[in-house]
């Protein structure tokens, strides 16, 4: 187990340099640098260019940077608030788009299994019609349809919640954003736990169980579950990514004070080194769910954690 | 063996429709077939004849799409006649499944849960039954497992199914069927997915645990060889029935229906130097439509008028042997089976190939 997760780490730190030296050519092949403005002097951009040491030869650049990056030195903005380092910029934002993902991927998550098993387990012809209602509208209607909903029917009509983010009370105030995102992802797991679960209920060993007498409850508790869930952790990687991105629109609407709004005015004002730097947050989060999700395979599946073709 | 023998489970007239999108399949047809105290029960014919399916439903586990409509499954356990088909799925997990009949897959490759241990699904198997200590379930299954042949049981019980070979896994399998004492188990086709040289040995294993038990087995192939290695009574089924049943010797040496003797015929045989196989004309009858007269009448080069216009019944041929057959009516021509198959019977009569140790 521990080799296993010690191949995953390696993994990770590899796939990170890999985004960092992607990122670095990026900035390189841009057109263009920080200090295009017309009224700077030769001289003066040569003064700029030491500053930030953009005259050294572009290994020593890349190494520097890769230092810089690595040590969560992300660089200061050019343009957005020229001179503040990125980090400042990030560090009230980015817990409050992660607080809103992870709830929004919890309740998703919890919901769409809930939802699959027990359609998959009692074949009930209601729950089978609600399911599949649920389920096609999770999929196919995009999160922030949902949220607009949400805003005109329970925010404006219903005062139920407030429209907009509050800083005094952000649970309630968030609420609508992280139950828009969750439905997609409701949907998919659902989708996924049901197909899986209906699956494992076919399967040999089910049937053998079946066969030794298990009773309905033991087999799903000890036999189904357990086995379907492997699918449902694959896909919630997959998964990640669409939060991360409908996040940003659905942050826009609710005024939410995360990482989404920086990223939209950085990309606005051309503020590459904001965009470069979210990117790069957006990509170890990414591989660090990754690795999370590798190990919860591990301890799931024996398979995985002992490896080993029979004897 | 003999008549004589208390009865432990009678199938009669067992008739199972699927229900399918594309329409109806009529999967068994009025299945009759009554299983002894201690004697192995080889139920024998193509894909798709309905020997699975019997197997299901004795077990309670048909899908869902699978309907009974009509027939029993009489259980008789001491003094008590119980029909299955009339008791709740529920019941009969709780006092049949597992503690009086247990079953035994194909594929061992998928028959045990991937994400448990064999200890855990062994204990869980007993435990489940009887109210004893997690202890004396572990001991019990070291027992059970080197029953089965496996040499290291301490080891055994701390792996999971993916570190075992299939041999060790069908082994593994058996021991679980086996975890509380049944009367009777189901083998469908036990050694189908294993090695040549496996199954033999996982074959030799349910036999002897047959004898030693004392318990009744019924066994599923369409391999009439192993057939002849285990069985002692044999039931022969085409398109959803029983077309011929009896013992051993009167299916192999006095076989009477026409598909039996297309099936024996069938076996290859490597003294034969001309090495040509033979097989049945013909495919198997579409269940999805409702069959006239005998379903073996097309393929059958002996078919009388009758048997495209009326179903044939059981006539009974000697003491143990029954056959559907027109054929079998005093009204029909004499018909004899092939003389290649006469030849093929008397040498496997000159071989002795039925005359196991151990069969009366």
């Amino acid at each position: 187990m521990a080799r296993y997760i010690g191949k995953r780490i390696l993994i990770a730190i590899v796939t990170i340099l890999v985004i960092l030296f992607i990122l670095f050519l990026l900035l390189q092949l841009m057109p263009g640098s920080p200090f295009n403005d017309e009224k700077l002097s030769a001289e003066q951009i040569a003064v700029l260019k030491e500053k930030y040491g953009l005259d050294k030869p572009v290994v020593v650049q890349f190494l520097t940077y890769v230092k810089n990056m690595l040590k969560g030195d992300l660089g200061v903005s050019y343009a957005l608030s020229p001179d503040t380092p990125i980090t400042d910029l990030i560090a009230n934002r980015f817990p409050v788009t992660l607080k809103i993902g992870f709830f929004g991927m919890l309740l998703g998550t919890l919901t769409g299994m809930l939802l699959g098993f027990l359609t998959a387990f009692f074949k009930n012809k209601v729950l089978n019609v609600f399911y599949n209602i649920l389920t096609l509208l999770g999929v196919a209607v995009p999160s922030y349809l949902f949220a607009m909903c949400f805003s005109y029917f329970l925010g404006y009509r219903g005062k139920l919640f407030p429209l907009l983010y509050d800083f005094r009370s952000p649970i309630s105030s968030s609420i609508m954003a992280v139950v828009a995102m969750s439905l997609g992802v409701m949907a998919v797991i659902a989708r996924f736990s049901k197909a899986e679960a209906s699956d494992v209920m076919k399967s040999d060993y089910v049937l053998f169980a079946k066969c030794q007498g298990l009773s309905n409850t033991t087999t799903i508790l000890r036999y189904v579950l357990k086995n379907s869930m492997m699918p449902v952790i694959t896909v919630m990687a997959s998964l990640l990514v669409g939060l991360l991105t409908g996040s940003l629109v659905i942050e826009q609407m609710f005024s939410i004070p995360g990482v989404g709004g920086l990223l939209t005015n950085a990309i606005a004002v051309n503020d590459y080194s904001v965009v470069i730097a979210l990117s790069f947050v957006y990509s170890v989060l990414y591989i660090v769910v990754m690795l999370i999700l590798d190990i919860m395979y591990c301890v799931i599946d024996p398979r995985v954690r002992l490896g080993g073709k029979p004897e | 063996m003999s008549d004589k023998a208390q009865a432990v489970i009678e199938v009669k007239n067992l008739d199972i429709t699927f229900k399918m999108p594309t329409g109806n399949v009529h999967a068994l047809r009025g299945v009759d077939f009554t299983l002894r105290e201690n004697e192995v029960l080889a139920l024998v014919g193509e894909s798709g004849c309905g020997k699975s399916v019997t197997a299901k439903a004795i077990m309670g586990i048909l899908p869902e799409n699978g309907m009974i409509n009509s027939g029993e499954v009489v259980f008789h356990d001491g003094g008590e006649s119980i029909d299955l088909l009339q008791k709740k799925i529920s019941w009969r997990r709780k006092n049949i499944n597992g503690s009086k009949i247990s079953m035994i897959f194909q594929d061992p490759m998928t028959s045990l849960n991937p994400t448990m241990s064999i200890g855990a699904q062994l204990i869980v198997a007993i435990r489940n039954h009887e109210e004893i200590t997690k202890k004396e379930a572990y001991a019990r299954s070291l027992e059970l497992l080197y029953e089965v042949g496996i040499t290291d049981p301490e080891r055994t019980m701390e792996q999971y199914p993916h570190q075992l070979s299939g041999g060790m896994r069908q082994r593994i399998v058996i021991a679980i069927a086996l975890s509380c004492n049944p009367k009777v188990i189901i083998c469908d086709e036990p050694t189908t997915a294993l090695d040549v040289t496996i199954q033999n040995r996982i074959l030799d294993l349910i036999q002897k645990i047959q004898r030693t038990r004392g318990i009744s087995v019924i066994f599923i192939t369409h391999n009439l060889g192993v057939v002849a290695k285990i069985a002692d009574y044999v039931g022969v089924m085409y398109a959803g029935k029983i077309i011929e049943v009896g013992s051993i010797f009167d299916v192999f040496y006095d076989p009477r229906h026409p598909y039996t003797w297309g099936l024996l015929s069938a076996i290859p045989d490597v003294s034969d130097e001309k090495g040509e196989l033979y097989s049945i004309p013909g495919t198997p009858p579409n269940l999805a439509k409702e069959i006239v007269g005998d379903a073996f009448a097309p393929r059958n080069p002996f078919a009388l008028d009758i048997d495209f216009k009326a179903e044939p019944p059981l006539f009974k041929a000697s003491g143990t042997h029954y056959v559907a057959s027109w054929l079998m009516d005093e009204r029909a021509p004499k018909v004899e089976m092939p003389d290649n198959l006469k030849e093929r019977i008397a040498s496997m009569k000159k071989e002795g190939l039925l005359y196991v140790e151990g069969r009366e």
